[in-house]
């Protein structure tokens, strides 16, 4: 019954987003204002028919309902109660369900915190949302359902994949969909922005913290599938270039260039077409990686099942959302202004040189992701691209990005003073050269790599600490936005000299051991003690136990598991890893060596500066979270907007040393008009960039 | 006016193109080494028979190998196929029955070869008795070394060797009806023929 019930709330979900899709967008652009009020409540009522169906689901798994053919296929009796909340998203088809339950909470929160917005673009902005919705609903239905029954129905399920269970997987798809998903919204902005032609402040200022909140998540959900494949799969290795790894990564550097590309857009007026284009990207390329995971056309550890029917379905989706959307850039993008003037040094031109960087980069990771497709497409063989080519391609690229960003963070837009620039920064930089070329004497080889990430990484860190007290020393309200930019400078510092330290001093080794057999790496001593049989709910292990020891004494015990699901013929490494600020002791049991009972392969690695990674991304998502709440973006009542505009000012005037000048320029009151009809009619061309249709 | 403002959309069209082209391509599909090789040379027990089977038995025939074992979820998919058209294919189809004992079944390693092959043969044959049992005779890998020797990636696999003994045809992951007819009968009917 649970089911039926499920799939039946579904397809009412589906028909509401069909009206939300339809009468508001053809309500704004008939002017018949009973039809853009529906844009809300149809916005929320799909909320909560799509959550009922979510939570039919979640009680079949909660029952064991192994009637229902997707949760006999990832779910058993013995799977532990938290991870039946988690195997609902185990498989293809409920992660699409998961999908679909985030894009409605997106879309209910935009509808809830859009009251400042005028109703014409808040309803143009849910109807593109429920238009994504439909057609993934509809993806669902017809080539993904999870509600299918199978009967007889099996007595038992078939477990949760082992390589899930684990509690790093628990939160990871979830935050990287909110991710994933959140790209929806900045592209919805975006679409109803270019329907109307109108690419203003406004629309800019409305933009930003989704964006910033989805890149927040994104973040994290890299970081967590990193921390996981580090954790669980037992090779030591954090980022391995994987296709589906890359799927993610392209929508994160498309957003986070979006994000300074919207700065500028909200501030001078400039780039509006560029940071168009940026927002349909990041989400195409969402919507790509949806692809690629799940139509089986690259190979990668973590894809679904593959179904033709499946990929041809997303396929077309994808055509008809990114295929009209660039059209619909194409048509309009060319009647948009320019922005304010620039000078050729100023900080708009380092956002610019940002933005192109990371686009590049992206464009790389693009390449080398789809080259095997390409190249079997046009028959000349089969290939696979590793990670040699992206880290040739991929680090040169970050080299130059990570140099400009504190003289972008600090130049004053219009026209900045290379001179006064130099003087500003010359200590950090000679302090972030010193530090970089002799720390590495202390902790292990010197070497050109190590050098220049380590300085790099000290001069973002330097810089930005630099420019976080000198603001701390000056009078005035600090926004939000200033503490976000900054922490999320300092995270990506932070990951630079990590990932930096860890490729350049790690110790790997790969031995074959005997219980009482000992290995030496840097300072410690690992010795084997024993090998015992252990047994978890759902599955029994064989246990190694180590001792490490550090100059004769006894710091830590290590225990790597070999796990035996019962339900599952392939073994599970489960690695034992001992953290703290400097260095991870890694240990993982191999398989047994054959003819030979007593030796075991291990992989004994030492990694320096691994925690480095975790700590900087959540530095990173915590400066995300902070610019995403700033005061001046929270939602405000008409009356109240013009008030919202002085705060701006004085907001942006903390931003940027010497905004003002360039803000007086703008008439930043214009662009905060209550009415819509007045909304363009103000200021000059720098903010208002109204296309006549 | 500004034209070049068509490029996202010609470069998204190009890429369209290509994922198209790939969504009809397998990446699984990995060239075999071992096509147009000798297939290698075993000898193994049967599951019901007393004399053990080696692929020289059938030569001057054509003959199909498929792998399975019991706990493959994807062999029941395939597995109804081979059964229903077993008369079709119209050559013997040898099963070898792939590391049926799993670690998990025998935790403590307590098993004998003896009692594993025993335990096998009995899971088999009720598997084969409830499923159908397209088979002219199933081999058993229990080790799976015969399964190293013949690349075997991952279960069901099904290999045509013709009348030589030559390995013609590599199908990895399950057989459907339009595969069956597509691919394997014409290079079955072809070999056959030759």
């Amino acid at each position: 019954m649970i089911a039926e019930l499920g799939q039946f709330i579904l397809v009412l979900a589906l028909l509401v987003a069909l009206v939300q899709c339809v009468l508001p967008m053809v309500g704004s652009l008939t002017q018949q204002h009973a039809w853009q009020f529906l844009a809300r409540p149809t916005a929320w009522l799909q909320f909560v028919l799509v959550a009922g169906a979510y939570g039919c689901l979640l009680t079949g798994f909660l029952k064991d309902d192994f009637s229902i053919a997707y949760v006999a296929e990832h779910s058993n009796q013995l799977l532990p109660t938290a991870y039946k909340f988690a195997a609902v998203w185990g498989g293809h088809e409920g992660s699409l369900m998961l999908w679909v339950l985030m894009l409605s909470v997106w879309t209910s929160l935009v509808a809830y915190f859009s009251k400042s917005m005028p109703i014409s673009v808040i309803s143009r902005v849910l109807s593109v949302l429920g238009f994504i919705s439909v057609g993934f609903i509809l993806f669902i239905l017809f080539t993904s359902n999870p509600f299918l029954r199978e009967l007889p129905a099996p007595l038992e399920g078939r477990d949760l994949n082992p390589l899930l269970q684990d509690p790093g997987l628990v939160i990871h798809p979830p935050m990287l969909y909110m991710g994933y998903v959140g790209m929806s919204v900045a592209f919805s902005f975006a679409i109803a922005a270019l329907i109307t032609g109108r690419l203003d402040s406004a629309w800019s200022r409305w933009s930003r913290p989704w964006t910033v909140i989805a890149w927040a998540f994104l973040t994290l959900g890299i970081g967590l599938g990193s921390w996981w494949a580090y954790y669980e799969l037992g090779w030591g290795g954090w980022w391995f270039w994987d296709p589906v790894e890359n799927a993610s990564l392209m929508p994160w550097l498309v957003c986070t260039a979006l994000i300074h590309s919207l700065m500028v857009t909200e501030k001078r007026g400039g780039f509006k077409a560029w940071t168009v284009l940026l927002a349909i990207a990041a989400f195409s390329l969402s919507l790509l990686g949806t692809f690629l995971v799940r139509s089986g056309v690259l190979t990668s550890v973590h894809a679904f099942a593959s179904d033709p029917t499946r990929g041809i379905f997303v396929l077309c989706f994808l055509a008809i959302v990114v295929g009209s959307s660039l059209t619909l850039f194409a048509w309009r993008a060319p009647k948009v202004t320019l922005g304010g003037t620039m000078g050729l040094l100023s900080r708009e031109t380092f956002l610019l040189l940002n933005s192109v960087l990371l686009s590049v980069a992206t464009a790389a990771v693009l390449l080398g992701t789809l080259y095997p497709l390409v190249i079997d497409a046009l028959n000349l063989g089969k290939l696979s691209v590793g990670p040699p080519y992206f880290n040739v391609v991929f680090a040169p690229l970050m080299v130059p990005i990570l140099f400009l960003l504190i003289p972008g963070t600090v130049a004053k837009w219009r026209s900045a003073n290379l001179a006064e620039m130099f003087m500003h920064l010359k200590w950090t930089a000679l302090i972030s050269v010193m530090l970089g070329a002799l720390l590495p004497f202390f902790v292990g080889e010197w070497s050109f790599g190590v050098f220049l990430g380590w300085t790099l990484g000290l001069w973002v860190g330097l810089g930005t600490l630099q420019h976080m007290l000198e603001r701390v020393f000056k009078p005035g309200r600090i926004g939000g936005s200033f503490w976000g930019m900054h922490f999320a400078h300092l995270g990506l510092a932070i990951v630079v000299l990590g990932i930096t330290g860890v490729k350049s001093f790690e110790v790997e080794r790969d031995v074959k051991m005997a219980i009482g057999d000992e290995v030496t790496i840097k300072p410690y001593v690992f010795k084997l003690n024993s090998i015992d049989e252990v047994k978890g709910k759902n599955y029994t292990a064989s246990q190694a136990q180590f001792e490490v020891f550090n100059s004769g004494q006894s710091v830590e015990i290590l225990k790597p598991e070999k796990r035996h699901y019962l339900s599952s013929a392939m073994p599970m490494t489960e690695a034992a890893i001992s953290s703290n600020l400097w260095r991870d002791l890694y240990v993982s049991m191999g398989d047994p060596l054959p003819g030979d009972a007593h030796q075991l392969s291990m992989r004994i690695y030492y990694k320096p500066f691994v925690p480095w990674l975790w700590v900087g991304v959540l530095i990173m998502v915590l400066g995300g979270v902070l610019a995403a709440f700033d005061r001046r973006y929270r939602r405000v009542s008409p009356n109240t907007a013009l008030q919202t505009a002085g705060q701006a000012l004085s907001g942006s005037e903390l931003e940027g040393s010497d905004a003002v000048g360039g803000l007086m320029n703008q008439s930043a009151l214009g662009e905060h008009s209550p009415q819509e009809q007045s909304d363009h009619a103000h200021g000059d061309p720098n903010s208002g960039a109204h296309v006549p249709s | 006016m500004k034209k070049f403002l068509i490029l996202p959309l010609a470069f998204f069209v190009v890429l369209v193109v290509f994922l198209a082209v790939g969504l009809k391509r397998d990446p699984h599909e990995i060239p075999s080494p071992l096509i147009n090789r000798a297939a290698p040379e075993f000898s193994l027990p049967t599951l019901s028979g007393t004399t053990p089977f080696s692929p020289s038995d059938y030569k001057g025939r054509v003959w199909m190998l498929n792998v399975w074992a019991t706990w493959c979820v994807s062999c029941r998919e395939e597995h109804p196929v081979l059964v229903a058209f077993a008369k079709q294919i119209g050559v013997p189809i040898v099963g070898l029955s792939y590391k049926e004992i799993q670690p998990q079944d025998d935790p403590e390693k307590k098993l004998s070869p003896e009692s594993k092959l025993n335990l096998a043969r009995s899971r088999g044959s009720v598997w084969l008795d409830r499923h159908g049992n397209p088979y002219t005779l199933s081999v058993m890998d229990l080790d799976g070394r015969v399964g190293i020797d013949y690349g075997v990636y991952g279960v069901p696999e099904t290999y045509i060797i013709d009348k030589e003994g030559v390995i013609r045809y590599k199908q990895i992951g399950p057989v459907t009806p339009q595969i069956l007819s597509d691919t394997l009968l014409p290079i079955i009917r072809g070999l056959e023929n030759s």
